[in-house]
C-alpha cells in the first residue's frame, strides 16, 4: 500500500477580494482622507505582506464623524422600526451574497483559518444583522416598556480577534433600536470595517448612519472621550476597559464593556470523553485561542486526567497548523508580532514557574506569526498561566476531585465571561452551572455562539449583555 | 498481516466472566454525546481532497470495496461477472487496483471463489441467517460452516439485536464467539450490529465492544436492508472504539460501513474519518472496507474524470 493520506494543498483563491492600494476613513457615507494626513499600514499576518494603506483617524476626524451621526440620527431614529429592518436585512443578504469575498478578506487580514471564518464569522455575521432586523420594529413588545428610544451616537470600539463579528454584534442591534454609529475598528484588522462601509452604501444606508474610523488607541480614547457620543461600547482587553470606564464615569454616556476571560472548562469523569476532547479543542484553538471567552483552563477530574490528557495528546497531533487560506487548516497564524511576544513570555514564564509545556511536533511556516499549540500539565491556582488571560493557543491543565472543589477553582479568577461543563449526569449540569459565575456557561460544548443568545461577563470580564433580546437594552435608553 | 487465529483480549478477560460483569463493563463506557459526535463527522467531512491527495483516496477505496450482491435473484452468472468486476473494475485501465472483495450469500461462496480465483480478491459471506439474525445458533453456525466449507475468506454475521436491545449482552457475546470458533483460522469474521435498529449512539459504542471482545476481526455497520445504514457518525463512533480498544489490549480491529455509500465524494469523507480517529494504520483494505455495490463504479467515473480531465458517463463502466 501507498503511503499516508497526504492532504494535497487546498488554498482558496485570494482572487475573490479586490483590495486596493489605499483605504480612507468612512465618514457621512464617503471615504476621505484624515485631516491629518496620517496613515499606518496593515499587514498579513501569516505572510506579513502589506496589504494596504489606510488612513488614520483623529481628533478631528472623529469630530466630523461624531457630527455626521448626530445629524443622521435625526432622520433614523424617526423612521419606523420596519423601515430601518428594510436596511438591516438589506445589509444581511449583502453579507450573505458577499460572504466568500468577506471570509477571504477576514482571514487575510486576520491570519484565523478560512475553515473559520467561513463557516463560523460569515454566517454568524448575516445571523446577527438578521436577528436584530427582526427586533426594529418590534421593540415596543422587547419588555422595554411601550416605546423605547434610542441613545443617540454610539461610539464603539472592536478588537482584532473577530473583527467582522464584533462589528455585527455592535453594530445590528444599534441600528435596529434607532442610534447611529461610530466604530473604530482594530489596528491590525481595519479591512473588513471598511468593506462592511462599502456594504452599506451599496444597502442605500443614509448617510452618517454608519462611520468607520480606523486608528489605533488614541482614535479610540478620543471617540470614547468625545462629549457627544452618548453610549460608548468596548469590546477587548481589561486595562483598556478600565480606562475607558474612568473616562466614562460622571459623564450621562451609557457604557457596556465586554473584556477579558480565562474560562474554565470543567470535565467530569462520566463525561463523554471523546466529545470532550473535542471540545476542549475547540475551546481553546479555535481561533489561534484569540478568543476572550476561550477555555483556557481545563479542570478535569483525577480520576480521568491520564486518559484525558493522553486522547488530547493524540487530537492536538492531528491539528494542522499553516496556510489560513487552506481549506484544511485548522491553526492560522497570531494576529499580530506584539501578540506573539506576549504569548512567548507568559508561556516562558508558565516553565520557569515550573509548569510541564507540551507542543505536538509541528512545523511553523518562516514568515508570519505562528505559535504551536501547547499545553501546561502540572499547573496549579497560583500559576501565572492559570491566572492571567494569554489570548494564544495555551492550555493550562489543572486536576479537581469533587463537584465544590471545581466549582472552587472555576470561580477563582478576577474574571467571569464563560464556562464549559462535561458530564453525562444532567442534574449535575445544571447544579453546576447555577454555581459558576460565569455570563456563559455552555455544557457537553463549547464556543457556540447564536444571535439570539445573550453574551457577556461577570466580575472583571465587563458588564451589559451583546445579543438576544438583553442585547437591545444597550442601546435603549430604560 | 496478523493470522486468522481467535483474537481474545487478555487484558479484559475478566469483564467476560459473567453476565453482570460484562453489563457493568458495557454500561460504564464512556457516553457519547450525539451532538458532538455528528458535528465532529460533519467538520472532517468538510476537509477539501484534491490532485494527488484525491487520486490516492480513489484507488486506496477501490481496494477497500466489497464488492456486494445480496438479493433473492443472484444467479451464477450474476455472482461470475460480479466476480469479473471485482478483479478487474476497469477494464479500459488496467491500472485501477482490485477491489478488496465480493461478498454474496452462502450458496454462492464456490462459484464467487472460482471467479476471483488467481487473484487477490476475497470471497466474504452473509451468514447467520442475515439480514434478520432470526435463527436458532445451531441454524445460524451451519450457514457459517456451508460458507467456510465453501472457501469463504471472510464470513459477514449479524448480532441478534432483540438479545442486545434486551439487555442479553452475554448471548449476544457467547453466539459471536461460536461463530468465531467455527470460522476456524479459514475466514476473519466481520461482525454486523445493524446500527440503525441499535438507534442509540451508546448502543453502537457498546455493541462495537462487545463484538471486540468476542473476537471480532471486523465491525460492521448494517446490512445494508434497513432505512438507516452507515453514517459519517456511526462509522466516526467505531473508529474511535477500534483505536480505544488497540490502546487497551494490542488487538486491531477492522471497520466495515456498509450501505448508503454511494458516491467517490462520500467515500474521500469515510477515508478522512479514518485517517483522522483511528490513523493510517487502518488506512488499508486489510482493516477497512466499504460494503457497497453502487459506489464502485462512481470512484471509477471519478479515477477516469482524473486521469483526461474529462466526465464520461455511466456507459463508459460496466453494469456489473
Amino acid at each position: 500500500m501507498a503511503s499516508a493520506f497526504e492532504y494535497a494543498p487546498a488554498p482558496e483563491s485570494r482572487s475573490v477580494v479586490d483590495i486596493a492600494p489605499s483605504y480612507g476613513l468612512f465618514i457621512d457615507g464617503e471615504f476621505t482622507e484624515a485631516a491629518d494626513g496620517r496613515v499606518f499600514k496593515t499587514v498579513s499576518p501569516s505572510t506579513e505582506e502589506v496589504l494596504s494603506e489606510i488612513a488614520q483617524a483623529g481628533e478631528a476626524d472623529v469630530d466630523r464623524a461624531v457630527k455626521a451621526a448626530r445629524r443622521a440620527f435625526g432622520t433614523w431614529s424617526a423612521l419606523p422600526g420596519a423601515e430601518r429592518a428594510k436596511y438591516l436585512f438589506r445589509i444581511a443578504r449583502i453579507i450573505q451574497e458577499r460572504s466568500r469575498e468577506l471570509a477571504v478578506l477576514e482571514t487575510l487580514d486576520n491570519g484565523k483559518p478560512i475553515r473559520e471564518t467561513r463557516d463560523a464569522d460569515l454566517p454568524l455575521v448575516a445571523a446577527h444583522f438578521f436577528y436584530y432586523a427582526g427586533w426594529a420594529d418590534k421593540l415596543d413588545h422587547a419588555g422595554f416598556g411601550s416605546a423605547p428610544k434610542p441613545l443617540g451616537v454610539a461610539g464603539q470600539v472592536i478588537p482584532w480577534n473577530f473583527p467582522l463579528l464584533m462589528l455585527a454584534w455592535k453594530i445590528a442591534p444599534a441600528l435596529a433600536t434607532g442610534n447611529t454609529v461610530v466604530l473604530k475598528p482594530a489596528e491590525t484588522t481595519p479591512l473588513s470595517a471598511l468593506f462592511f462601509a462599502d456594504v452599506c452604501r451599496q444597502a442605500g444606508l443614509p448617510r452618517g448612519v454608519v462611520n468607520i474610523l480606523p486608528g489605533y488607541g488614541d482614535t479610540g480614547a478620543a471617540l470614547v472621550a468625545h462629549p457627544d457620543v452618548n453610549k460608548v461600547a468596548f469590546t477587548g482587553s481589561t486595562a483598556v476597559g478600565k480606562a475607558i470606564a474612568k473616562t466614562v464615569a460622571g459623564t450621562r454616556k451609557k457604557l457596556t464593556l465586554e473584556l477579558g476571560g480565562k474560562g474554565a472548562n470543567i470535565v467530569f469523569d462520566d463525561a463523554p470523553i471523546d466529545q470532550a476532547v473535542e471540545g476542549i479543542v475547540n475551546g481553546i484553538f479555535f481561533n489561534q485561542g484569540q478568543v476572550c471567552c476561550a477555555g483556557s483552563r481545563l479542570l478535569v477530574q483525577e480520576s480521568i486526567q491520564e486518559e484525558l490528557l493522553d486522547s488530547l495528546k493524540r487530537r492536538l497531533s492531528t491539528l494542522r497548523l499553516g496556510d489560513p487560506l487552506d481549506k484544511n487548516t485548522d491553526i492560522g497564524a497570531i494576529n499580530s508580532e506584539e501578540q506573539l511576544t506576549r504569548i512567548t513570555s507568559l508561556v516562558e514564564q508558565g516553565e520557569a514557574e515550573g509548569a510541564e509545556r507540551w507542543s505536538p511536533a509541528c512545523e511553523l511556516p518562516d514568515a508570519g506569526y505562528w505559535f504551536a499549540p501547547t499545553l501546561f500539565t502540572n499547573v496549579t491556582q497560583a500559576h501565572t498561566v492559570a491566572r492571567d488571560e494569554i489570548f494564544g493557543p495555551v492550555l493550562s491543565v489543572l486536576t479537581f476531585r469533587t463537584p465544590d472543589e471545581a466549582v472552587a477553582k472555576a470561580n477563582n479568577t478576577p474574571y467571569g465571561l464563560s464556562a464549559g461543563v462535561w458530564t453525562e449526569k444532567g442534574s449535575r449540569i445544571l447544579a453546576v452551572a447555577n454555581k459558576l459565575r460565569a455570563g456563559v456557561v455552555w455544557s457537553n460544548t463549547f464556543n457556540k455562539f447564536d444571535p439570539t443568545s445573550p453574551f457577556g461577563g461577570y466580575k472583571e470580564s465587563g458588564f451589559g449583555r451583546e445579543g438576544g433580546r438583553h442585547g437591545l437594552e444597550a442601546y435603549l435608553d430604560v | 498481516m496478523p493470522t486468522n487465529a481467535p483474537t481474545a483480549a487478555p487484558a479484559l478477560t475478566d469483564v467476560t466472566a459473567s453476565d453482570a460483569a460484562l453489563r457493568r463493563f458495557l454500561h460504564g463506557l464512556p457516553g457519547v454525546d450525539a451532538v458532538g459526535l455528528e458535528a465532529r463527522a460533519a467538520t472532517l467531512g468538510t476537509r477539501s481532497i484534491k490532485t494527488t491527495a484525491k487520486a490516492y483516496a480513489i484507488d486506496l477505496a477501490i481496494s477497500m470495496v466489497d464488492l456486494t450482491t445480496l438479493e433473492g435473484a443472484d444467479t451464477p452468472g450474476k455472482v461470475r461477472a460480479l466476480g469479473a468486476k471485482a478483479v478487474r473494475p476497469d477494464p479500459t485501465d488496467r491500472t485501477a487496483p482490485a477491489t478488496a472483495a465480493v461478498c454474496v450469500y452462502p450458496d454462492m461462496v464456490a462459484v464467487a471463489k472460482e471467479a476471483v480465483a488467481g487473484s487477490d480478491v476475497k470471497v466474504a459471506s452473509v451468514a447467520t441467517a442475515f439480514p434478520a439474525g432470526r435463527a436458532a445458533l445451531d441454524v445460524k453456525l451451519a450457514d457459517v460452516r456451508d460458507a467456510v466449507a465453501a472457501g469463504a475468506d471472510e464470513v459477514d454475521m449479524v448480532i441478534d439485536r432483540g438479545a442486545f436491545l434486551a439487555g442479553r449482552y452475554m448471548k449476544v457475546y457467547d453466539e459471536i464467539v461460536a461463530v468465531r470458533e467455527t470460522c476456524g483460522t479459514a475466514a476473519r469474521l466481520k461482525v454486523i450490529f445493524e446500527t440503525g435498529e441499535l438507534s442509540t449512539y451508546d448502543n453502537i459504542r457498546r455493541a462495537s465492544w462487545l463484538g471486540m471482545l468476542a473476537g471480532a476481526d471486523f465491525i460492521k455497520t448494517s446490512t445494508g436492508k434497513v432505512a438507516v445504514n452507515a453514517t459519517p457518525a456511526n462509522t466516526l463512533l467505531m473508529l474511535e472504539a477500534v483505536r480505544d480498544f488497540r490502546a487497551q489490549t494490542g488487538v486491531q480491529v477492522g471497520v466495515k460501513p456498509a450501505g448508503g455509500i454511494r458516491t467517490s465524494k462520500d467515500a474521500i469523507k469515510f477515508l478522512v474519518l479514518v485517517n483522522e480517529t483511528a490513523g493510517e494504520d487502518w488506512l488499508d483494505n486489510h482493516w477497512f472496507r466499504f460494503g457497497a455495490s453502487s459506489l464502485l463504479n462512481d470512484l471509477l467515473m471519478q479515477r477516469q474524470k482524473l486521469a483526461t480531465g474529462r466526465y464520461s458517463g455511466p456507459d463508459y463502466v460496466t453494469v456489473d
